[in-house]
């Protein structure tokens, strides 16, 4: 079954089995890896990317789902936020500035559920932090994360 | 057996290089021992196009572009930005020309620099200790040392290494620019990646380098002062950070080679079980389902993707022996771990005094507590995985791993393929915390997902990645012991010890973590040895996590009895322990102990000493609705020397809530013989919305450097736990937390609940 994959701005057309989690399909299909497997029950926040730019954990997500709607994977993030080529959206350049990431293996996650969350709530509290932003972190980068939101919405 | 890393003799150097008179001879540290010859070993992995290795680990290519490799792997601690820090600071390097990198997996970036320190009597890691007396049989085994663990890249390599190196390497230069310009080279001056001459000469060490490349490393380059460090103590931006931030930066699982295929397996739940029969047919009808391969302890699905490979492996039905672990539980572990201690039967760790006459003493005031830890998974973000291509009698591996050199090693072992054709490929690790070592001398010797990867790929005529479910890596871990310790004190009639006794289950690494620091005249510390069938490994500061949480705890239960400041109690025992004593105050200081905290708060304190650093953490905690909430978290640390302030206090606050983690949910219990947590939703992990503020401070004392990696993790336990017992008046015990009822008992606030 012929199944449109939409992913940062290109249209593609897989024959694969439409229960296939995006996950698979986006790594082992579309060799886009920035987008990581954790945890496969939604559990971690490790694979997620944007569909219709709503955070949405890919190792759940049957292809089915989400034919033909827009996806955005950490390679497209800053293409989609505006940035210039070569350049980076607001919240990656955020990362950089505050030395987030550790082993980094989560960060793809992260930023793809910190950016959702800004576009929908430039403004968020603490408690609107702590509720969207789930994603697991073993190297303990969390103090960081918050930092570095912080500091895009100060700004 | 030292003889085999004796100092070079001037006649050995002068034969083994090939690029000019050799001056130096004497003692070599480190990087020189192998001389020039270990350097073109180095050209051929690594320099290309008129580039030359000045010195082994350093190469400055013409256009000036100093490059700094490695020999360790950066798990996102810094230590490849903190060790390139170290070298350019020495060698006057302009920081923005400096680049850095990982060493290739070859034996000219063995870690010689951490050899030598064990060759000179210096203390190793002990995590490492199994693993160099496993090696020193055969000199070829000890030359794959290129290990990440223990904490020691800063301290070791760092030290040793890379601070030699840099400093030898600028004297090259100056060298080859006095030569060059026909003047003393103490008339020049290095600075910012330029040699200067006394008449306004000057050449970019670019320029200098094919030069300078002819002259030995000098034996004992003058190191500088602390106080002209320009680099050093500085918080350079981490060269791993932009790949880690759009996607680019590839880790083991992304790992590509052409026509590649994917493998799950389906493991034997119980350890050590192995393969009696399955059916495949349904499976190998399957779309992308290529093949299935057996292997000790489970079978492989080989498909086109992981997707289809996981599937199959799930729906496939396999018959596994049964060799007695079925019988083995948590119940029957922490039976066994109480009846060994309760024999008497064990052995000497540690013993000062008599601390048998004092309890035998007339109406000694005795005080025991029994205290447990549970086993431990490691839950790397990244699940183990492996890439093995084996073709034409040679073997590609692409993995991340805590020991390139070693997983060679392995793989050769493994697939039969001699060392010489099996070449790895080095990949980022999406965490490694010590899982991620193929070879565990000295712990538990099982096999691992790299050993199977390399199995399986022997069997499949492509590229194969091998990849763990969170499942398998949950349930097939090295994990840390579960262990037991009954603690025993007589105290005097001010409540402070005259005698301590220990009885623990298993000698594990380091030696020194059942120690304690506190002026206690009779101890007699010991443990018993309790088998089952459960692999252990290295998990972030290994048997500190436990024995801090025994002793630290139990130090605070003594402090109360003796109604004594928790804090100033074990200070009073510090006696003589300065640097123990000033982490203390700074973190008491800091956290503002013994004064008034907001309603409901409540402070816990401990230390601990751990591979060469100190570190004390106070807790304010609360308990709500019979659970703990951790607010803030003070940790004074002494480290000796901070390279990098930045990524020391990252190092600092992932050690806290690494511990913190484990102290509050982690446990893996053991039914039937197997492991039944499965995945985060029962193995839980803390989360951004629980992690405490964290304040790092940390005491320059000018002791050598210490890790930083790992000490703090080990204290938060029972800090946490210590702060839950000013709270409520319940001893903890037992980890973790969330095990505990926490609700107090009317009228029972502040009774110890023993």
């Amino acid at each position: 079954m012929a199944i449109t994959l939409k992913v940062n701005g290109t249209t593609h057309s897989l024959d694969i089995e439409p229960e296939m989690p995006l996950l698979w399909a986006l790594r082992d299909e579309l060799g886009l890896t920035g987008t990581k497997f954790g945890c496969g029950v939604a559990a971690c926040g490790a694979c997620t990317v944007h569909v219709d730019g709503v955070a949405t954990r890919t190792c759940v997500t049957p292809v089915e789902a989400v034919d033909g709607a827009e996806i955005t994977t950490i390679e497209g993030l800053a293409a989609t936020s505006g940035a210039a080529e070569g350049m980076l959206a607001p919240v990656q350049q955020a990362w950089i500035d505050a030395q987030v990431p550790q082993c980094g293996y989560c960060q793809s996650g992260m930023l793809m559920a910190v950016s959702a969350l800004l576009a929908e709530n430039p403004r968020p509290t603490d408690e609107d932090i702590d509720a969207a932003i789930t994603n697991v972190c073993r190297c303990g980068t969390y103090p960081r994360v918050r930092a570095a939101i912080r500091s895009v919405t100060a700004a | 057996m030292a003889m085999q890393f004796k100092k070079p003799s001037r006649r050995q150097f002068l034969i083994g290089g090939s690029v000019g008179v050799a001056v130096g001879g004497g003692l070599l540290l480190g990087y020189a021992v192998s001389g020039p010859s270990r350097r073109e070993l180095a050209e051929g992995a690594a320099a290309q196009g008129g580039e030359r290795f000045v010195t082994t680990w350093l190469k400055i290519s013409p256009d000036n572009i100093v490059t700094i490799y490695v020999p360790h792997a950066d798990m996102g601690q810094g230590t490849i930005t903190a060790l390139a820090m170290m070298a350019a600071e020495e060698l006057e390097a302009d920081w923005s020309l400096v680049r850095a990198e990982q060493a290739p997996a070859e034996k000219a970036f063995a870690n010689e620099a951490l050899g030598n320190r064990f060759v000179a009597g210096e203390d190793v890691p002990p995590m490492l200790k199994g693993l160099n007396a496993a090696a020193w049989t055969k000199i070829a085994q000890f030359m794959n040392l290129q290990i990440t663990g223990g904490s020691m890249a800063v301290r070791y390599t760092g030290h040793h290494g890379m601070r030699v190196t840099g400093a030898a390497a600028k004297d090259m230069l100056v060298k080859a620019a006095a030569a060059r310009w026909g003047v003393s080279p103490s008339d020049c001056v290095a600075a910012l990646s330029t040699v200067t001459g006394p008449n306004g000469q000057s050449a970019t060490y670019g320029e200098l380098a094919a030069d300078a490349a002819g002259y030995a490393p000098s034996a004992a380059p003058v190191l500088k002062s602390k106080k002209d460090y320009t680099i050093v103590g500085t918080a350079r931006p981490r060269f791993d950070i932009p790949g880690k931030v759009n996607g680019t930066a590839k880790y083991g699982i992304d790992a590509e080679a052409p026509g590649m295929l994917y493998a799950a397996p389906k493991l034997a739940p119980v350890f050590g079980s192995t393969v009696v029969s399955y059916d495949a047919s349904e499976i190998l009808s399957r779309r992308g389902v290529k093949k299935v391969v057996e292997f000790p302890g489970g079978v492989a699905v080989i498909a086109d993707n992981y997707w289809r490979a996981k599937e199959a492996a799930a729906a496939l039905e396999v018959t596994f022996d049964t060799k007695g672990g079925e019988a083995v539980s948590s119940e029957t572990i922490f039976a066994g771990h109480d009846a060994a201690i309760a024999t008497g039967k064990s052995e000497d760790d540690k013993v000062i005094g008599d601390a048998a006459s004092v309890f035998a003493a007339q109406g000694a005031d005795i005080v025991e507590a029994s205290y447990r830890v549970p086993y431990l998974a490691h839950a790397c973000m990244e699940p183990m995985n492996c890439t093995v291509w084996i073709r034409d009698g040679k073997a590609d591996v692409w993995v991340g791993v805590q020991d390139p050199l070693g997983t060679r090693a392995r793989v050769a072992d493994i697939s039969g393929i001699g060392f010489e054709n099996v070449k790895v490929h080095p990949m980022l690790l999406g965490g490694g915390f010590g899982r991620r070592i193929p070879i565990r001398e000295g712990f538990f010797n099982f096999p691992s997902e790299i050993d199977f990867a390399t199995i399986v790929a022997k069997e499949v005529d492509a590229p194969v990645k091998f990849i763990y479910s969170r499942e398998d890596d949950i349930q097939h871990d090295a994990y840390r012991i579960a262990s037991s310790s009954r603690l025993r004190v007589a105290l005097d009639e001010k409540g402070l010890p005259t005698a301590w006794e220990n009885i623990y289950v298993h000698k594990d690494e380091p030696g020194e973590a059942p120690h304690i620091p506190y002026a206690i005249p009779n101890q007699s510390i010991r443990f018993v040895e309790v088998e089952n069938h459960v692999p252990r490994g290295p998990w972030r500061s290994v048997a500190h996590t436990q024995h801090t949480f025994f002793n630290e705890s139990f130090i605070d239960e003594l402090a109360h009895r003796a109604g004594a400041d928790p804090y100033e109690y074990r200070r009073a025992l510090l006696e003589g322990q300065p640097r123990h004593q000033a982490v203390l105050d700074l973190a008491a200081k800091k956290a503002g102990w013994g004064k008034p905290l907001a309603e409901g708060r409540f402070h816990g304190i401990a230390v601990q000493q751990s591979f060469g650093s100190i570190v004390a953490e106070v807790a304010e905690i609360s308990v709500e609705e019979g659970a703990v909430r951790v607010h803030r978290v003070t940790a004074a640390v002494d480290c000796g020397e901070v390279i990098h302030p930045d990524t020391a206090a990252q190092q600092v606050e992932s050690g806290i809530i690494y511990g913190l983690t484990a102290a509050l949910y982690g446990e893996i219990a053991i039914e039937g013989g197997a492991v039944a947590q499965t995945n985060f939703t029962d193995y839980e992990m803390l989360h951004l919305s629980e992690t405490p503020v964290i304040d790092v401070h940390f005491v320059e004392s000018g002791a050598p450097i210490g890790g930083l990696g790992e000490p703090a993790t080990p204290v938060v336990s029972a800090a946490v736990s210590n702060g839950v017992y000013a709270a409520t008046g319940k001893r903890i015990r037992q980890l973790p937390l969330k095990n505990h009822d926490l609700t107090p008992a009317p009228g029972k606030l502040a009774q110890a609940a023993d």
